[in-house]
């Protein structure tokens, strides 16, 4: 699986969606991805990949994580990926 | 309906280790949150708190008690003599059948629990000590205060989280003024700076890596202290007739369930805490000088905080002091109620606010007067200390001056 159909998997799991529903264009709200929900899919996205996710729930923007849409997100965790293995 | 009245006070918490200091570092706008001292801080993503440094207690404990005392024990056992001491009872005949221990604490013996499981699991042992249930139970410390001081009245824990303390103190409040107990000792206590506690905070993702900032436009989080209080509340008639020294009264007590959500704050729940525990002690907003605030520092209690307050007191916000000392002995968990007391009766006792120290920028979500950073000399008659904790559970204290 590429790093895309990994990050849709966690994503449709938390979103309890199919992963076909998961485009790259959604963003967490759309998906009805609550707090709780994006807390857990961090988590997994960090099991999944061994990284470490620089999240802070109370200051989403300055975390250099950008959660604006599944793009973003596949576009960030490839670049913690990129980053480790650099 | 008896009244109920502080007789005494004691502590354990990053600040210091009796109620004296703690005041002290309060009105010096003093801060203990430091580097945290943990086995495998390493593997930690968030290394600071607020830990009890230089606790010793080989001297305060027996060979026998330290077998049997959890962190969290230790600390309750020893804010409870201090507060007994303050209060010179003796608690012997009638007045130990009718005097009780309530104690708040979320984690209980989680120290105890962290290192046996780190010995079982991680270090390959076949044994454990032969007294980790009876250590990490959450009603060890509750009981080891009943033993130290032979209090056989009504005695038991409570656990909700952040707001155990103020949910142990108002079941004391209410078992003093029913009659059902003449003396209550209560508080709470919490020691959850273990790699495995901070571990599971970490998760969350609230915590923040740099410090304590309630109610700033900067705030990222919160940071975790340890420690305990314990106050000796007694029915006023009885206090009286023996001359003894009265801190502050208690006056009303309020709970109120979100039945919302299991990590998020509601500003309706914390609202209507606030404004029951007026109610029930009669009192109209503008009779309120201060408030001792949850305040966490996470971006979510801040602002909801704020929120209820300004919807209780409308108009009466103005002249109001509203502060959180979590920025300086860290969010004590299930004993933080029980140590932010300890500001309320500062407050109303010696006329000294303790102040939100760390504060940088106003946020605008939280438009109140915070105290930042300076203690400040104010004549307040009444106080309330508020516990917002995860799972919706509110507990608002209100205090009098005695």
């Amino acid at each position: 699986m590429t790093v895309e159909e990994r990050v849709r998997a966690i994503i449709a799991e938390q979103a309890m969606l199919d992963v076909a529903d998961i485009s790259l264009d959604c963003t967490l709200e759309s998906l009805g991805v609550d707090s709780l929900a994006l807390v857990e899919a961090i988590f997994a996205i960090e099991e999944a990949f061994d990284i470490s996710v620089p999240f802070n729930a109370n200051t989403p923007e300055d975390s250099g994580f950008d959660l604006t849409s599944v793009r973003t997100i596949v576009a960030a965790v490839q670049g913690l990926i990129d980053a480790q293995t650099a | 309906m008896r009244r109920v009245v502080i007789t005494g006070a004691g502590t354990v918490n990053a600040l210091a280790q009796d109620v004296v200091g703690t005041f002290a570092a309060f009105a010096n706008g003093r801060c203990a949150i430091g580097p945290l001292d943990v086995p495998d801080v390493e593997r930690l993503t968030i290394r600071i708190g607020a830990q009890v440094q230089g606790w010793q207690p080989e001297v305060h404990f027996s060979r026998g008690e330290l077998g049997l005392f959890d962190r969290f024990t230790q600390f309750a056992v020893y804010a409870a003599r201090q507060a007994v001491a303050q209060s010179g009872l003796v608690f012997q005949g009638d007045l130990a059948l009718e005097a009780g221990v309530v104690l708040g604490t979320a984690g209980g013996g989680l120290i105890t629990q962290d290192e046996s499981f780190r010995a079982v699991y991680a270090e390959g042992k076949n044994r454990v000590h032969p007294f980790v249930v009876p250590r990490l139970m959450h009603n060890a410390a509750a009981s080891h205060v009943s033993m130290a001081f032979g209090l056989q009245g009504p005695s038991f824990t409570v656990s909700t989280a952040c707001a155990s303390s103020n949910h142990a103190m108002g079941q004391a409040f209410h078992l003093v003024q029913s009659g059902a107990a003449r003396v209550m000792v209560t508080g709470g206590s919490e020691a959850m700076l273990s790699f495995g506690g901070i571990k599971a905070w970490e998760g969350l993702r609230v915590m923040s890596k740099d410090g304590c900032r309630p109610f700033c436009a900067t705030r990222n989080g919160m940071v975790q202290g340890e420690g305990a209080a314990v106050f000796v509340f007694e029915d006023r008639d009885h206090a009286v007739a023996r001359g003894a020294e009265i801190l502050a009264e208690v006056v009303g007590f309020a709970m109120t369930s979100d039945a919302s959500d299991i990590v998020m704050p509601s500003e309706a729940g914390a609202a209507r805490a606030i404004a029951g525990a007026l109610r029930d002690a009669k009192l109209a907003p503008g009779d309120v000088g201060y408030i001792n605030a949850h305040g966490t520092g996470t971006a979510a209690n801040d602002r909801t905080e704020c929120a209820a307050i300004m919807r209780v007191f409308g108009a009466d916000t103005d002249g109001l002091m509203v502060s959180s000392t979590k920025a300086a002995h860290g969010h004590i968990i299930g004993g933080t109620g029980a140590v932010e007391l300890l500001a309320c009766i500062m407050a109303l006792r010696d006329g000294v606010i303790a102040p939100t120290v760390g504060y940088v920028a106003a946020d605008p979500d939280c438009p109140l007067d915070v105290v930042p950073n300076e203690a400040r000399q104010a004549r307040v008659a009444v106080a309330l200390s508020n516990a917002f904790a995860f799972g919706g559970m509110n507990a608002v204290l209100a205090l009098r001056r005695g």
